[in-house]
């Protein structure tokens, strides 16, 4: 009975399978076709408003307003470069951002392997409780505390337009942590540091100057994600710096948009907007495959 | 340290402890590389917390003297009708939002995991472009593109022979799908990107299988594909729904803190935003921060007992 079951069953696959090779003859190749359009389409889209921004900042108010829109670059990147100094000190506010992401991702880049390496490599009291309250706090919303964070740094710390705020608030993620943990338990064996202990190590040395060294694959995929981040942040920056000379790039940007007393200048805006993003359209076109990997470690592995 | 454990005395009481607080002695490094962490935390993240439920029974302009008016926010809150508009538009823009930001990127991932496709790389990056680059510069694009006179889209649409969309005036009606237009253009690669590492993780054994039986694509992909997906589309949905809930940037860019005409792209952030940062009442922006925040939680903690559960049933 079950031999009979076995030979009827491959039997009924071999029917299937000749009847798909035949069915399949074209659908390959039509499949492929719709495949491809599609993605390439989606592709186009998700490219298009990049390349419409440079276009546009290369463009004057007039011919940006005019109708039909203009693809190609026009001729007045030079004049929109000059205005855009009337409104805002951009390469101030670039440095400014530059500062903010460079510090705070290597401050977070050390908080987080620390973390992640205590938790991956050392058994101690307390560890799955305090590693599981750790994950919990990712799930609050940065909006339960946001006022008194405003008040403790304004009233208390006396932080509003200073870098501090920007720096130091965030710096230990518990995603960060939690990152560094499932790399650090994947490449680090136990043996390593049971070695450098039977050496006389001491325990800061084993991490600074055996298992940090190690690391930089993960300090660039984890860096590049909180350096964006950072460079990135609207909120943060909108509360904390009040003065000009202290906004970062996105808080330059929206001031840019509503500026009263010259109303709204496209050309200007787009440039701005442009030379804010070539940043992180060239470290992420350089680093993609690393960024991408780093990205998915958290994600899959978790 | 494995020694160590073995040679645990297990006699009385007193030992026990002892050994404890020689554990947590011999492992203070541990504790000292957790601690940024945890310092940090208690710092900007505990702290406000907790003193934002404080200051949800208060009245305070941050000036004056704080006053203690117990419940009132949260009863001036449920029967604020600004507040229900936002949570409304905030939930509609999320939800409509993420059915084809998560059924896109699913769709798009399963087609570029096919053997049919080449240039896998490229199409990654591309996905992946908009994501990288600020909500801010990305809503400073979008909004030039929604131009309503002069703007990219109502150019193409009066050439395909339609009526040009006034996205910000009339009723309002326009102005959340520009929102989730945007939306969806942000946040579909990343999801995509997230996906397309669970579809590579799959088994490649069971796809075969599944040909030699015979199966078509959408048999695959209901069959094998998406239940072995669950605890990744369980990750997206959780990060999905707080990403949707505290939506800030992008609709603050387009239309203003008061959400546009008939505040119809008001969100709950920028709601909380105008009360608690314009208008200072910090009393009231905690009570609503307290609020929402429960209720991100909670929906955060039911999508896990949802998908997690089935996952471990299945």
């Amino acid at each position: 009975m079950a031999s009979s079951e076995t030979t009827s069953l491959t039997e009924s696959r071999k029917a299937a399978s000749v009847a798909v090779k035949r069915k399949t003859r074209w659908q390959p190749l039509l499949r492929s076709v719709v495949f491809n359009s599609v993605l390439l389409l989606g592709a186009f889209l998700s490219a298009f408003p990049f390349y419409w921004m440079f276009v546009l900042s290369t463009q004057s108010t007039q011919q940006i307003f005019s109708w039909p829109p203009q693809f190609m670059p026009g001729g007045n990147l030079v004049a929109n470069y000059e205005n855009m100094f009337t409104i805002i000190p951009f390469w101030r506010n670039f440095a400014n951002s530059a500062f903010v992401a460079i510090t705070h991702t290597t401050l977070s880049l050390l908080f987080c392997s620390m973390g992640g390496y205590a938790f991956a490599m050392y058994r101690f009291p307390g560890r799955n409780w305090l590693f599981g309250l750790m994950l919990a706090t990712m799930m609050i919303p940065w909006m339960a505390g946001i006022v008194p964070w405003f008040i403790l740094i304004s009233k208390w710390l006396h932080w509003i337009n200073r870098y501090e705020a920007l720096v130091f608030p965030g710096a230990a993620s518990a995603f960060g942590i939690f990152w560094m943990r499932q790399y650090i338990q994947e490449s680090i064996p136990h043996e390593l540091l049971d070695a450098a202990r039977i050496d006389g190590c001491h325990e800061f040395s084993i991490f600074f100057r055996i298992v940090a060294p190690l690391l930089m694959p993960a300090f660039a995929a984890l860096g590049i994600m909180i350096f964006i981040g950072s460079w990135n942040g609207f909120l943060g920056p909108l509360l904390v710096m009040q003065e000009k000379t202290m906004y970062t790039l996105p808080v330059a940007l929206s001031l840019l948009r509503q500026d009263p007393r010259r109303g709204f200048d496209a050309g200007v805006l787009m440039l701005g907007t442009a030379l804010a993003t070539l940043p992180m359209l060239i470290v992420f076109l350089m680093a993609t495959r690393r960024f991408m990997a780093g990205l998915t470690i958290g994600a899959v592995k978790g | 340290m494995s020694q160590l454990a073995t040679a645990k005395p297990v006699q009385g009481m007193t030992p026990r402890r002892t050994t404890l607080w020689h554990e947590i002695r011999r492992n203070w490094v541990a504790y000292a590389y957790i601690a940024p962490f945890f310092v940090l935390f208690a710092i900007f993240g505990a702290f406000p917390i907790i003193y934002s439920f404080v200051l949800s029974f208060q009245q305070w302009n941050g000036i004056s003297a704080a006053e203690w008016i117990g419940l009132e926010n949260y009863v001036r809150l449920f029967a604020d009708r600004l507040f229900w508009l936002a949570m409304w538009n905030t939930v509609f823009i999320g939800i409509v939002a993420h059915i084809p930001i998560l059924g896109g990127a699913m769709l798009l991932a399963f087609i570029i995991n096919s053997a049919a496709i080449r240039f896998k790389h490229f199409y990654r990056s591309a996905y992946f472009l908009p994501v990288v680059t600020s909500p801010v510069a990305v809503s400073l694009v979008f909004s030039t593109l929604y131009g309503v006179r002069f703007g990219l889209i109502n150019w193409l649409l009066t050439e395909m022979g339609f009526s040009p969309i006034d996205w910000w005036g009339g009723s309002g009606e326009w102005i959340k799908p520009a929102i989730i237009i945007l939306f969806i253009w942000r946040w579909l690669g990343w999801n995509m990107i997230i996906y397309l590492a669970g579809l590579q993780g799959i088994n490649p054994e069971l796809y075969e299988v599944a040909a030699i039986d015979g199966a078509n694509l959408r048999q695959v992909f209901v069959k094998i594909t998406l239940p072995l997906m669950r605890p990744i589309i369980l990750f997206t949905l959780v990060l999905s729904t707080v990403g949707a809930m505290t939506l800030f940037d992008e609709p603050y860019l387009l239309v203003g803190v008061t959400g546009g005409t008939n505040n119809a792209g008001l969100t709950i952030a920028m709601y909380l935003y105008d009360r608690g940062f314009k208008f200072a009442h910090f009393g009231y922006a905690s009570a609503m921060a307290y609020v929402v925040s429960a209720i991100i939680v909670a929906v955060s903690v039911l999508n896990i007992r949802f998908f997690g559960r089935s996952n471990t049933e299945a």
